[in-house]
C-alpha cells in the first residue's frame, strides 16, 4: 500500500468504478427485498414500493408449507453441520499428524471429490437410498450432503491442524493422554478458527443445495427450502410476491452466518492448498 | 486414529463411486431395476454390457454439443470472473475513503445461497414484466427474450454465474495482494518501474500461487455448476444451455423412463475429463516451480 497522492482524475475514476461495481452486486438481493414489499400484484412494477405491505410474508408464513420446509431444511442442516465438522476433524487430524502409507493419494482424494459432478454420485446414491428406505428422509440428504461436504472440510482442516506445533501433542502423550484424548483435550481448542470455518462451510452448502434436494425428496411435506421455493415459480405457478418474501427469509441466516465466517473462509482455504 | 476415517470416506465416497463406475456399464433404466410395487419385490434385471454406453454417448452429437458449449461456458465464465476479482481486487488494495463499504457490497452476493440469487435473476430477466426490460423499453428497446432466446439465454446463465463467482475471486485474491510486502513496490519504485512494470513483475508472480489454486477450483466448480443452469433455464430453450451435468441429471430424473445407465456413464466421462485437467494443470505448475 502506497501513500502516494492520487490526482483527482484518478480518484474521481477509481470512486466510479467501484460505485458502479458495488451497485451491480448489490442490485439484485435489494430488488428482492424491495419486490417483498409489494402488494402481490404488483411484484412487477418498476417502481419502488408505494403500498408498504407484510401480505406477502404473512402469506407465506400462514398460508404455505413454508414452516414445514424451513424446519426441515434446518434439522437436515443442521445435523449435517455437526457431524461433517466431527468428520472433517478427525480427517483432517490424522493426514496432519500421521505418516502413513497412501497419505498423498488420500489427499488427492479429498481434493478430487470437489470434482465428482452430480451425476456421477446421484444414480448410485439414488439407488442406494431407494435400497435402505431413506428416500424422503431426511437421514438420506443428511448422509449425502457428507459426502458432499466432509472431504472438503478435511482438506481446510489439515491446513489448520499443520499450524499448531506438534510439541503439543508430544506434551500430551508424556502426560499420559491417549491420542484420541490429545486430539480431543488438547488440539481441538486450539483449532477452534478451523472448526467455526469447516462449520460454516457445511452449513452454506447444505442450505444452498438443490440437485440432490429436488431428486430425493418429493412429498410436499419432505421438501426442503431449495425445493419447496420451486413450487412457487414453477410453469404452472408464478406467485412472485411468496417467493420474495420467502427468499428473503432463506437469504437472512445464510447472509448473517456467512457475515461472521467469511473472513476466515478464504484463509481457511489457502492454507488448505499452500500446505497441502 | 486413520482406520475409522478412512472407512467412512471409503463409504460415503467410494462406495457410489464405484457403484457408478459399474452402472455405466450395464443397461440399468428405470424399468429394469429393483424396485417395489405395492407389496411385491421385483428384482434388478439389467444386466453387463460393457461399453455400449460410452460407445453409444461418444457416437452420439448431443454429447459433444454439450461438451462444446460446456467447454465455452467454463473458459468464459473463469475468464470474466477472474478478469473482474483481479481488476477490482486491485482498486480495493488501496488506501482510500469507503473501503469497508465497497468491500461488504462486493461479497454480498457470495453470503446470499445460489438458489436464492438465481430465483432473483430470474425475476429480473422476465421477459415481460421484468425490471430490465421494462428499462430498455423505457429506453425505446425492443425487450429482449432473455431466457427464451438460444444466444440470450447462454449470456444471461453466463452473467448470472460471473456475478455469483466474482466476490470468491475478489476475496481470494485481495488476500493474496495484502500479502504482498510493501517494500517490494517501493523498491520497484526507487528503480523507476511504472505501474505497469510494477503489476506485471510484483503482482503478478505474488499471486500465482493464490490465483493458480483459485482457477482451478472454480473451473471445477463451473463445469459442474448445476444450481444456476437447472434452475435458471432447466437448461432450455430447447436444450441451448444444457450443460454436461445438467444433461446427464436430466437422464435419470427428468426424461421418462429415467435411463440411470446413460446418466452415469455421462457422469463417469465428465469426471474423467475434469481429472485430466486437474492432472495436466498441476503438471504445468509444477514446470513453473509451483509446489502445490
Amino acid at each position: 500500500m502506497r501513500d502516494k497522492k492520487r490526482s483527482p482524475l484518478a480518484s474521481t475514476g477509481l470512486h466510479a468504478t467501484l460505485i458502479i461495481a458495488a451497485v451491480v452486486a448489490v442490485f439484485p438481493p435489494l430488488w428482492l427485498l424491495v419486490t417483498s414489499f409489494k402488494p402481490k400484484n404488483d411484484a412487477f412494477t418498476t417502481a419502488p414500493v408505494t403500498d408498504f405491505t407484510f401480505a406477502n410474508y404473512t402469506h407465506v408464513l400462514a398460508e404455505t408449507s413454508f414452516l414445514t420446509w424451513f424446519g426441515n431444511s434446518v434439522v437436515i442442516v443442521g445435523v449435517t453441520t455437526v457431524l461433517g465438522v466431527f468428520l472433517a476433524a478427525t480427517t483432517g487430524y490424522a493426514v496432519s499428524r500421521f505418516r502413513f502409507p497412501g497419505m498423498r493419494p488420500l489427499m488427492w482424494l479429498l481434493l478430487i471429490t470437489q470434482m465428482f459432478p452430480v451425476a456421477v454420485l446421484i444414480v448410485p446414491l439414488y439407488n442406494l437410498m431407494a435400497g435402505l428406505g431413506l428416500l424422503n428422509q431426511p437421514t438420506g440428504l443428511v448422509i449425502t450432503y457428507l459426502t458432499i461436504a466432509v472431504p472438503f472440510c478435511a482438506w481446510m482442516m489439515k491446513g489448520f491442524f499443520d499450524t499448531i506445533p506438534v510439541e503439543i501433542d508430544e506434551s500430551g502423550r508424556v502426560d499420559g493422554l491417549n491420542p484420541f484424548g490429545t486430539f480431543w483435550r488438547l488440539v481441538l481448542p486450539l483449532a477452534r478458527p478451523g472448526l467455526a470455518v469447516t462449520g460454516f462451510y457445511t452449513f452454506v452448502t447444505a442450505w444452498a443445495e438443490v440437485a440432490y434436494a429436488s431428486a430425493f425428496m418429493t412429498g410436499e411435506e419432505n421438501l426442503t427450502l431449495a425445493g419447496g421455493l420451486q413450487t412457487f415459480v414453477s410453469q404452472y405457478n408464478n406467485d412472485w410476491g411468496s417467493m420474495t418474501a420467502a427468499a428473503v427469509i432463506v437469504a437472512v441466516p445464510a447472509a448473517a452466518v456467512f457475515a461472521f465466517a467469511q473472513r476466515h473462509l478464504v484463509s481457511g482455504l489457502t492454507a488448505g492448498t499452500t500446505k497441502g | 486414529m486413520v482406520a475409522p476415517v478412512v472407512l467412512v470416506i471409503a463409504v460415503i465416497i467410494g462406495y457410489p463411486l464405484v457403484r457408478g463406475l459399474y452402472l455405466s456399464l450395464t443397461d440399468a433404466t428405470e424399468a429394469n431395476v429393483a424396485r417395489d410395487i405395492g407389496m411385491n419385490h421385483i428384482p434388478a434385471t439389467y444386466t453387463f454390457v460393457g461399453l455400449d454406453n460410452y460407445t453409444a454417448v461418444l457416437s452420439d452429437g448431443v454429447f459433444w454439443s454439450r461438451l462444446g458449449w460446456t467447454v465455452v461456458w467454463t473458459v468464459a465464465c473463469v475468464g470474466i470472473t477472474f478478469a473482474l476479482g483481479l481488476t477490482l481486487a486491485n482498486l480495493l488494495n488501496r488506501k482510500m475513503k469507503g473501503r469497508t463499504f465497497y468491500r461488504l457490497a462486493l461479497i454480498l452476493p457470495w453470503a446470499i445461497p445460489a438458489f436464492i440469487s438465481v430465483f432473483t435473476w430470474r425475476l429480473l430477466y422476465n421477459e415481460k414484466h421484468g425490471l430490465l426490460n421494462k428499462l430498455l423499453q423505457g429506453g425505446g428497446i425492443d425487450a429482449i427474450p432473455w431466457l427464451n432466446d438460444p444466444t440470450w439465454a447462454k449470456l444471461s446463465v453466463i452473467v448470472v454465474n460471473v456475478w455469483l463467482g466474482v466476490p470468491f475471486m475478489l476475496v481470494a485474491l485481495l488476500g493474496g495482494l495484502q500479502s504482498i510486502p510493501g517494500e517490494l513496490y517501493e523498491a520497484a519504485e526507487m528503480d523507476g518501474a511504472n505501474a505497469w512494470q510494477r503489476f506485471r513483475n510484483i503482482t503478478v508472480p505474488s499471486l500465482r500461487s493464490v490465483s493458480s489454486t483459485v482457477i482451478l477450483l472454480s473451473t471445477i466448480w463451473t463445469f459442474n455448476m448445476f444450481p444456476v443452469i437447472f434452475l435458471l433455464t432447466r437448461g432450455g430453450p430447447g436444450d441451448a444451455t444444457e450443460i454436461l451435468v445438467t444433461y446427464a441429471y436430466r437422464l435419470s430424473f427428468v426424461d421418462s423412463p429415467r435411463n440411470f445407465s446413460s446418466s452415469a456413464a455421462w457422469g463417469v466421462l465428465i469426471l474423467l475429463m475434469l481429472s485430466a485437467v486437474a492432472v495436466v494443470y498441476r503438471r504445468a505448475l509444477r514446470k513453473q516451480g509451483e509446489v502445490w
